[in-house]
């Protein structure tokens, strides 16, 4: 209480402060409605994906799965989205979606809290929302498809460059945009598993980004190596920027030399798993993700679930599915792509 | 003058035609269009730049540039972010952050003004560092949980009308006064059509670009506020390559280039007609590349269509094509009078 006042004291002149009660958003998550397990799937809904850009390979995949998903489910489907990963360029699409009264919207954001405002209002017209791949603000969404928990991912990006370089040395990161809520939550993993005594002789360099720009990203690999020269691997835990790094590294003296971690897909990295730019990265199925959160969405819309903790839907081909804490589904663990299992792969 | 009059209501009334246009399409292909939460966001969703492209105008009149506004937005979100973390009092934020609009926008008039540099060169320069700058005070950090009292003046309206909206119109509407009802906004024109002219005729050329500069800075600073409340998110990439849009709604309404011609009231339908559209391209699914396309379109169409409609007017030749013309700056264009022409719209 004391320590409150004195706050409020240093701020100045009593005004609307952080942590103040005015500055405290009052929104309970919208609901009360209860979930009946046993209510069909409906037919015919409108279901919209809105992937953080268009024309991301990635992210194309990811709609496949969930407009597949859609069809199956006798609904209509379809994909709209910005061109750019910036953070507001979301919100425009949210409101349209909210006026066309689509039954549910599945959104990757790009920022969780600049398109919460517009998801709690398509939330309280009655429309379901699930996120997928990157998260809203926990309030504004009712539940969230994770690609694999976040730690396993962090975790074993670390494991794979530690086995690559030999255990010691210097790594870096190239990362999306600063503010990607996945890639961030990942890093923080990293760094965790980086403390642990095995890592003793790993330096990790600070991080830096590609935006999800090929070019910017490509840039980025090749100014990492020119400042040190002496580096001896790269994570780079976005399908952009793993790409990227790799097509200079082929072309650069460093090839083979310093080694490529991360997550792509396996139909941009296949040829430089074949040339030996790139020994062994990760990543899940993005088909599956979006098909299984367009799954979500429908269960949501036809009133079987509420994004409740304990909660089940059935998931098409991938089987039965609980949600989680804080309304978390998990697809599943990220799959190593190597020379062996590459061509196993489309997407 | 009657020419120039009637000339200048011709682009607006093809503008006021574009708008009805846009609306009435709209109307008819979706029934979404026109219900009372779509226009006030359609409304909504161009505030920021509205007030970027009011900020503009008057120094687009004059023959400059501001391409920084949108950094300056970028910046002043960012400032933003990083005091309410720090834990300032909003009602404290809210003058700083102007105050710095202002001064970001006088770095750019002490070097526009002062140095007699290109502000087409000054303001890509600022338009980096300004972003730069935004990046260094947030970092790649975003701010949020912005004060729930405030949030709903960028995000509500009174009926279809956001007060956000409401904003831009006063904005606006000032930015008109000043420009066409003032000793000052005669000045604008007078610099935009020959700055040595206007110079000779004792009129004080930099101290009016200064105060524009100043404007402008401040116009953008009042922008990033509605930004950050609006998304609840200070950001330092937030609006970047805004100044774009603004730059091309200015364009669109009619405001020559070269300087020394156009009006408020058509760079506000432009706008009107950009946001309309917008906002029907998108409740027709019509993808973000083919949107750009369209705007693209129709800009470079706003300033083609006036040269090939009309390809002689040499009777408008103004009279500064006689006029000793200040070869000080290295922006300044001594075929002005005649390159204006060819601008006609």
């Amino acid at each position: 209480m004391g320590a409150g006042l004195a706050l409020t004291l240093i701020a100045g002149c009593g005004g609307t402060t952080k942590g103040s009660d005015a500055a405290v958003g009052g929104d309970d998550k919208a609901g009360g409605a209860s979930a009946n397990p046993d209510a069909p799937l409906k037919e015919g809904l409108k279901i919209a994906l809105l992937p953080k850009e268009i024309d991301n390979p990635y992210m194309t995949v990811m709609d496949k799965g969930g407009t597949d998903a859609v069809a199956e489910l006798k609904g209509t489907g379809k994909a709209v989205g910005p061109s750019d990963a910036q953070a507001s360029s979301q919100v425009s699409y949210i409101n349209t979606l909210i006026q066309q009264g689509q039954d549910a919207i599945v959104i990757a954001a790009n920022d969780p809290n600049a398109v919460a405002p517009a998801l709690k209002e398509a939330m309280s017209k009655d429309i379901a929302v699930v996120t997928l791949d990157s998260d809203a603000a926990k309030d504004a969404r009712q539940v969230f498809v994770n690609q694999a928990s976040s730690e396993e991912i962090g975790r074993s990006q670390v494991k794979l460059i530690a086995d690559q370089i030999g255990g010691s040395g210097k790594i870096a990161i190239l990362s999306a945009t600063p503010n990607a809520t996945n890639q961030n939550t990942w890093i923080d993993f990293m760094k965790d598993e980086l403390k642990k005594p095995e890592y003793a002789k790993i330096e990790l360099l600070p991080t830096v980004y590609g935006d999800d720009d090929d070019q910017k990203s490509f840039q980025e690999a090749q100014a990492l190596l020119q400042k040190n020269p002496d580096l001896k691997g790269i994570i780079s835990p976005t399908t952009v920027g793993i790409a990227a790094a790799a097509r200079y590294l082929s072309s650069s003296p460093y090839k083979g030399k310093v080694k490529l971690t991360g997550l792509g897909t396996p139909n941009q990295m296949r040829e430089f798993v074949k040339d030996g730019t790139v020994t062994e990265f990760a990543l899940w199925d993005p088909g599956e993700l979006g098909y299984l959160a367009a799954y979500a969405a429908a269960a949501l819309a036809s009133g079987q679930i509420t994004g409740a903790e304990g909660e089940k839907f059935k998931a098409g081909k991938l089987g039965d599915r609980t949600i989680g804490k804080d309304g978390e589904v998990i697809l599943g663990p990220p799959t190593t792509f190597n020379t062996d299992n590459i061509d196993d792969y489309d997407f | 003058m009657n020419t120039v009059l009637a000339k200048a209501l011709r682009w607006e009334s093809v503008l006021f035609v574009l708008c009805v246009l846009v609306f009435a399409y709209g109307a008819t292909s979706t029934g979404e269009f026109t219900e009372q939460g779509n226009l006030s966001f359609l409304l909504l969703d161009y505030s920021e730049v509205a007030l970027l492209a009011f900020a503009l105008v008057p120094i687009i009149l004059t023959g400059e540039i501001d391409l920084s506004v949108a950094s300056v937005l970028g910046f002043c979100s960012a400032l933003t972010g990083a005091l309410w973390d720090a834990g300032m009092s909003f009602e404290t934020i809210v003058p700083l952050v102007i105050l710095a609009g202002v001064v970001l926008g006088s770095v750019n008039a002490v070097l526009v003004v002062r140095l007699g540099l290109p502000s087409l060169a000054v303001t890509i320069g600022t338009l980096g560092l300004y972003r730069g700058l935004a990046y260094v005070v947030l970092g790649d950090r975003a701010v949020t949980g912005f004060p729930e009292n405030y949030r709903p003046l960028a995000t509500d309206s009174a009926g279809f009308l956001p007060y956000a909206a409401v904003v831009v119109a006063v904005v606006g509407l000032l930015v008109a006064l000043l420009v066409h009802a003032t000793p000052a906004g005669r000045s604008v024109f007078a610099v935009g059509l020959g700055a040595g002219t206007a110079r000779f005729s004792g009129i004080r050329v930099g101290r009016l670009k200064t105060a524009l500069y100043l404007l402008s800075g401040a116009l953008a600073a009042l922008a990033s506020l509605i930004y950050t409340l609006r998304y609840n998110s200070a950001r330092a990439d937030n609006a970047n390559g805004m100044e774009l849009v603004a730059v091309a709604a200015v364009l669109l309404g009619g405001v020559s280039i070269f300087g020394g011609r156009g009006t408020v009231a058509g760079v506000a339908l432009a706008l009107l007609a950009m946001a309309g559209l917008r906002n029907v391209l998108f409740l027709d699914d019509v993808s973000n590349e083919i949107q750009n396309v369209i705007t693209g379109l129709l800009l470079i169409a706003s300033v083609l269509v006036p040269v090939v409609v009309k390809p002689r007017r040499t009777k408008d030749v103004p009279l500064e094509t006689t006029s000793v013309d200040d070869g000080r700056r290295p922006g300044a264009d001594p075929d002005r009078g005649v390159r204006r022409d060819h601008q006609g719209v």
